[in-house]
C-alpha cells in the first residue's frame, strides 16, 4: 500500500505548521478577512485546522452536506467564487512557502478544488 | 436524552443542555454565577465519573480524580447523579491585610490564605464576601518574591464588590478565595525570546507580576511593557517600574495616555497601538494581554499578523470578571416577596 498524502507530508505536524501561515494569510487578505474575523481566535483557528486536515486528505468526519451546512450562512452573506479562488490562493502560498513538494501540493489542491460546489451550495 | 438526578429528584436534559440549565429549568435552586467557567461556583459532584472532559477543564488534580465537574459546561452525554459540591472543596479563607490607594479609583488590597497558595504570577483567583457577593481579581504578586496575595481593585461606577472594598471593606476580615484559574501567566523555559506585554486599567497587574515572574527567573530577552490609560493618574505604579527597568537592563516600560495632549514622558496613544507600532515584527515573540476586552481583541489579532504564534499570545481580557451579584436564593426571595 502507499502511504496516503496525509501521512507523505506528516500528517497533524503538517496541519499545524501550516495553520497559522494560511489564517495570518487570509485574515491579511481583505477581500476575505471579513468572513473569518472572529474574536474567538482560538475557535477560528481550530476550524482552519479542520480545512487543512480535509485538502490535506487525512482523518475527518465531514460530507459534502457538512461543507454546505458549514458555509451556507456565509453564501447568503455572499461568499462566492471569487472569494473561494482567493483562499485556494493561499492555500497554495502557504504549500509552497512549507516546501510541499509539486506533486503533493497538485493533489491537494486537486482535493479542494473538488469541494468547490459543496463550499458555494451550487 | 440523559436523565439528571439530583436530590433524590430525576430531570431529563433538553438536547445540548448543560447539567446547571436543566436543574434551573426544573426550579432547582443550585449555586452558580457567571456560567463560563470562569467562577466554579456552580461546581458539582457526581459518583458515577464519565463527565465529559471539557467539564473538569481547569480543575485541580484532585477534584477531578473525585469526580467534580463545573455544572455549567457539562453537557451530559448519559444519565448522570450530580450533588453540589461542598464549599470547602472549592474555597479557602484569606484574611485583608492592608488596603491602599494606588489611583483615585484604583486600590491595592492584600490577603494573606489561610493555607499558602500554589500559583502561577499572572493567573486570577474568585473573592468571595461573607453575604456570597463574589468577584474574579488578578494576582498582582508573584509566587517566589511575595508572601502575600496582592489585588488591583478597579472602582466602577455601581460596582458592589469594588465600592466595598474602597468603603467598608476592614483589615483582618476574612474573605474567601477560589483559585488559581486562568492560562495567562509566564513559563519558563526559552529564556532569550521576547517578550511584549500590554495593558490597560489594572490589567497591569497580572503584567506586572509576570515582568517580575520572568526577570526574577533569568528571563534574558527583551521584557517590553506599555500600561494604557485616558489620564496620567490611571497609570500608576510608574515609579517602581522605572525602577525595574534600572534593575534589569532588558526590561522597559511605556506608560501611554490615549487622551489629548499627553505631558512630557508619555507616549501619546493607546497602549496597543503604541505597542505594536515600536515592535513591528514579533515572530517568534511571547505576547501578554490584559485588560479591556476590545483592545485585548484587538491586539491579538494584530500581534499574530505581526508574526506571533498563535500559541504564543497569551489574553486575559477583563470581561468574565463580572460575576452574577448575588446568590441565586436572594434573587428568589426577591422575586416570591
Ligand atoms: C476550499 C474549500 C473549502 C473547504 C474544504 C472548507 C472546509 C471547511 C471546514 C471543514 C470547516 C469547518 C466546519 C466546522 O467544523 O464547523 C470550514 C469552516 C469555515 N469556512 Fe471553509 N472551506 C473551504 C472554503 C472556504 C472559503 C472559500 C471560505 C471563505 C472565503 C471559507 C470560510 C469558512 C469559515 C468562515 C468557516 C467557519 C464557519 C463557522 O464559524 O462556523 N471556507 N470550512
Amino acid at each position: 500500500m502507499t502511504e496516503s498524502i496525509y501521512q507523505q507530508i506528516g500528517g497533524e505536524a503538517a496541519v499545524n505548521a501550516a495553520v497559522d501561515v494560511f489564517y495570518r494569510k487570509v485574515l491579511s487578505d481583505d477581500s476575505i478577512s471579513g468572513f473569518f474575523d472572529d474574536t474567538d481566535m482560538d475557535a477560528q483557528r481550530e476550524k482552519q485546522k479542520a480545512f487543512l486536515t480535509m485538502v490535506f486528505g487525512g482523518p475527518n468526519e465531514y460530507s459534502g452536506k457538512d461543507l454546505r451546512t458549514a458555509h451556507a450562512k456565509l453564501v447568503a452573506d455572499g461568499l462566492n467564487g471569487s472569494h473561494f479562488d482567493a483562499v485556494a490562493g493561499h492555500l497554495q502560498a502557504t504549500l509552497s512557502e512549507l516546501g510541499v513538494p509539486e506533486n503533493i501540493a497538485g493533489e491537494i489542491m486537486s482535493i479542494a478544488a473538488s469541494t468547490k460546489g459543496d463550499v458555494l451550495n451550487q | 436524552m440523559p436523565s439528571v438526578e439530583f436530590s433524590n429528584r430525576v430531570y431529563e436534559a433538553e438536547p445540548s443542555e448543560s447539567v446547571l440549565d436543566t436543574l434551573l429549568r426544573n426550579g432547582e435552586n443550585p449555586s452558580y454565577s457567571c456560567r463560563k467557567g470562569t467562577c466554579f461556583n456552580c461546581m458539582m459532584r457526581t459518583p458515577d465519573g464519565g463527565v465529559p472532559e471539557k467539564a473538569q477543564a481547569g480543575l485541580r488534580e484532585t477534584l477531578r480524580v473525585e469526580g467534580y465537574f463545573l455544572s455549567c459546561l457539562c453537557v451530559p452525554e448519559g444519565d448522570i447523579r450530580v450533588v453540589q459540591a461542598e464549599d470547602a472543596a472549592i474555597y479557602q479563607r484569606a484574611v485583608i491585610q492592608s488596603r491602599e490607594l494606588l489611583a483615585p479609583d484604583i486600590c491595592r488590597v492584600i490577603l494573606e490564605p489561610a493555607t499558602p497558595l500554589y500559583y502561577h504570577a499572572g493567573q486570577f483567583l474568585n473573592l468571595r464576601r461573607s453575604d456570597g457577593l463574589c468577584r474574579s481579581y488578578s494576582l498582582a504578586s508573584v509566587p517566589n518574591l511575595d508572601r502575600y496575595l496582592e489585588f488591583h481593585i478597579k472602582r466602577l461606577p455601581g460596582g458592589q464588590m469594588s465600592n466595598w472594598a474602597f468603603n467598608e471593606m476592614k483589615v483582618g476580615e476574612n474573605v474567601d478565595i477560589q483559585g488559581p484559574n486562568g492560562a495567562c501567566f509566564y513559563l519558563p523555559g526559552k529564556p532569550e525570546q521576547n517578550l511584549l506585554l500590554i495593558g490597560s486599567g489594572t490589567g497591569l497587574a497580572p503584567l506586572v507580576a509576570i515582568a517580575r515572574d520572568a526577570l526574577n527567573d533569568g528571563h534574558s530577552g527583551q521584557v517590553r511593557l506599555y500600561h494604557g490609560s485616558r489620564e496620567p493618574a490611571g497609570l500608576y505604579h510608574r515609579d517602581s517600574l522605572f525602577d525595574l527597568a534600572q534593575t534589569y537592563p532588558n526590561f522597559s516600560y511605556t506608560g501611554c495616555l490615549s487622551g489629548e495632549n499627553p505631558p512630557l514622558g508619555y507616549a501619546s496613544g493607546r497602549a496597543d497601538d503604541v505597542a505594536l507600532g515600536e515592535n513591528k515584527d514579533l515572530k517568534d515573540w511571547r505576547v501578554y494581554l490584559c485588560g479591556n476586552p476590545p483592545m485585548v481583541h484587538a491586539a491579538k489579532k494584530r500581534a499574530f499578523l505581526a508574526g506571533a504564534d498563535i500559541e504564543d499570545i497569551h489574553a486575559d481580557p477583563f470581561e468574565l470578571k463580572e460575576l452574577r451579584a448575588e446568590q441565586r436564593s436572594a434573587e428568589r426571595q426577591k422575586s416570591v416577596a
